[in-house]
């Protein structure tokens, strides 16, 4: 009988790439400096960031320029969980998932009245409110923000040393498990829907697949993950204002440059787009406003001329995928062959 | 008397708003493009009339003689080099391009005249107010922009309904297969919408220009209020943009008056109360 599989020879090859390179990053404290240490937590952020927001735009159709508002909402959760309720800052973080998603349905059972680009609107729309909203909570600084208290981020860990890899294995845990959540949510039936969805939303909808319902779950899953991520950058931050957590540039802008360059809809796109965002800036931050400009013109360029972006050129190509994801079907004699090797 | 006059300042704010929906509203009707690069425009345009007052030495007013057309080239040439090319079944490629453009516009405006913010001057009219009844004032500025809002709106509805261009329009809105079997170069009408859109943003830059400080950094918020706008007057009526314009301003007003920090909440609630109880606008024509 034939099978359904998922892994391809490039598959297998990507897993135990990743697996080694998680590895080496997981003992990045023996081996890095503090500087790299840093530096590698903030790109592990965007990975998760912009994985998020693919799994929105790439997967679901629901391309949002207000995910900001769900980076802000973690941000100000640990903030407001940890400074007037005394919680640890990791458990704040635990919980900024769960209460951005209850905020999330209600805000989606809104948005999702507006179709198409007007939806994307209505998404910067909602992350406008919560930023206004933020900068008239006065406990928690009002319009100029503020910052961690001292003792609370002493409580965390004693020593600076201990406190910067525990952020940094926190952020390397996080990631990983917003993208193996993401992974795991493709491999299922929902990701088989999700693809359909990516593909040709009316042929998916015919084929009976509940596209509204599957979008409102994609949209509330991606506020459960993007309010911890929030919530993780302004710990590492330690310090929060509106301007800062409710930010389009910062969350949004970047965040949707990185999954185009890399490749939209398709989960290696993030990760390699992160990976370029980041060597530009390592070049060209001093460029300053130029250093947008020219981004925002690569992102034009990839759009119109590779919409799938680098890793859709590398995977048309030579039919790469870097993790077990499409699904092929192996034909009776060869999955009986491969059935008695053991 | 004070709330009279809060809401009558709201009524003639709401018309500035109404000038940046009409131009938003105007492409997604002719081409459901979605504009994110708009209020950069807008500001751009208000730049442009910057370097014309103060090259030509004229007033903000008479540098629409030249900022509009300006502003139109710009627009038949963004169309036809660059957006014609993301138009089609997939919604990401104009979104993205758009979004990229604006991410452009302001770095290139911040690279070119700094964060500093700037103002156009118009001279005695910009004071000048008068006597309604007892106790409500009228500024001379607030009430020509509204005055100009409202024969824009005029004009743009007339040009749909009258002209050939307009027919033009209106075909393509309607069926772009078909107008183009019976002989119309969309690209071309496309363009030609880009370029009326760009005029109207001229003028809506140069009344935001006279009416308030301006830096390359504040087109995302002009967007968002032309966006409400349409939403709130519903899709494909331009009278109805007027009136989302109107309703955008009074929320607007009526918040500041309440506490300042309230400003622009109470805009955006307005906006997201009319998405819960009519979310197809008070006055749709056609479904988005």
């Amino acid at each position: 009988m034939s099978r359904v599989a998922h892994a391809t020879r490039s598959s297998s090859i990507g897993v135990a790439v990743i697996v080694a390179a998680l590895a080496v990053l997981a003992l990045a404290p023996f081996w890095g400096d503090r500087q790299t240490l840093r530096l590698l937590a903030e790109i592990f952020t965007f990975v998760a960031l912009a994985s998020l927001w693919n799994l929105l735009a790439g997967y679901a159709g629901l391309v949002s320029v207000g995910q900001q508002a769900f980076v802000g909402l973690g941000g100000y959760l640990l903030f407001a969980l940890a400074m007037l309720l005394d919680v640890h800052p990791i458990a704040a973080i635990l919980i900024a998932g769960p209460v951005a998603a209850a905020v999330a349905i209600p805000v989606a059972a809104l948005i999702f009245r507006l179709r198409g680009a007007y939806f994307a609107i209505g998404t910067w729309v909602v992350a406008e409110v919560f930023r206004l909203l933020a900068s008239q909570i006065s406990v928690l600084g009002g319009g100029s923000g503020i910052s961690l208290p001292a003792a609370m981020v002493i409580s965390m860990a004693p020593s600076r040393q201990a406190r910067e890899f525990e952020i940094y294995w926190l952020a390397l845990a996080l990631t990983v498990i917003v993208l193996g959540a993401i992974v795991a949510l493709l491999r299922s039936r929902h990701g088989l829907a999700l693809t359909a969805i990516r593909d040709n939303e009316m042929a998916a909808q015919s084929s009976g697949i509940d596209v509204t319902r599957i979008k409102f779950f994609v949209y509330v899953l991606t506020a459960f993950g993007t309010a911890m991520i929030g919530a993780l950058i302004f710990l590492q931050k330690l310090r929060i204002s509106p301007d800062t957590a409710f930010s389009v540039n910062d969350w949004t802008a970047f965040v949707i440059f990185i999954t185009v360059i890399g490749g939209i809809g398709r989960i290696e796109g993030p990760i390699i787009g992160t990976i370029i965002f980041f060597m530009l800036r390592q070049t060209l931050a001093d460029l300053g406003s130029l250093y947008l400009l020219m981004m925002g013109a690569v992102a034009i360029v990839v759009m119109l001329w590779a919409p799938k972006g680098l890793w859709g050129l590398i995977a048309e190509r030579y039919g790469w995928q870097a993790l077990p994801l499409q699904r092929h079907l192996v034909p009776a004699a060869k999955a009986e062959e491969t059935g008695r090797k053991p | 008397m004070e709330w009279v006059n809060v809401i009558l300042q709201g009524v003639l704010i709401g018309g500035l708003y109404a000038m940046f929906a009409a131009g938003l509203s105007l492409i997604f009707g002719v081409m459901r493009l979605v504009n994110i690069a708009h209020g950069d425009l807008i500001v751009l345009a208000a730049y442009v009339a910057l370097m014309v007052t103060q090259t030509l030495g004229v007033d903000p007013l008479t540098s629409l003689l030249l900022v509009t057309p300006i502003m139109a080239v710009i627009g038949y040439a963004l169309q036809r080099g660059l957006l014609n090319r993301t138009l089609g079944d997939d919604l990401l490629p104009p979104l993205l391009v758009t979004f990229g453009l604006s991410i452009i516009i302001q770095n290139g405006l911040l690279e070119l005249f700094t964060a500093d913010s700037r103002k156009l001057q118009v001279g005695s009219i910009e004071i000048e107010t008068f006597q309604l009844m007892q106790g409500v004032w009228v500024g001379l500025l607030p009430l020509i922009q509204f005055l100009v809002a409202v024969a824009v709106i005029a004009a743009l509805q007339a040009l749909f309904y009258r002209t050939a261009l307009g027919r033009a329009f209106r075909a393509t809105s309607d069926d772009q297969a078909v107008a183009q079997l019976m002989g119309l170069d969309t690209r071309h009408v496309f363009a030609m919408a880009m370029a009326l859109s760009l005029a109207v943003i001229a003028i809506a830059g140069v009344f935001l220009a006279v009416r308030s400080n301006f830096d390359p950094a504040i087109g995302p918020a002009r967007l968002i209020f032309g966006f409400e706008a349409v939403i709130i007057g519903g899709l494909g009526n331009m009278w109805g943009t007027l009136a989302g314009g109107v309703i955008l301003g009074v929320s607007q007003a009526i918040g500041a008056q309440i506490d300042p920090g309230w400003q622009l909440l109470a805009g955006h609630l307005a906006f997201l109360a009319i998405l819960v109880v009519r979310p197809q606008g008070l006055f749709p024509k056609v479904s988005g």
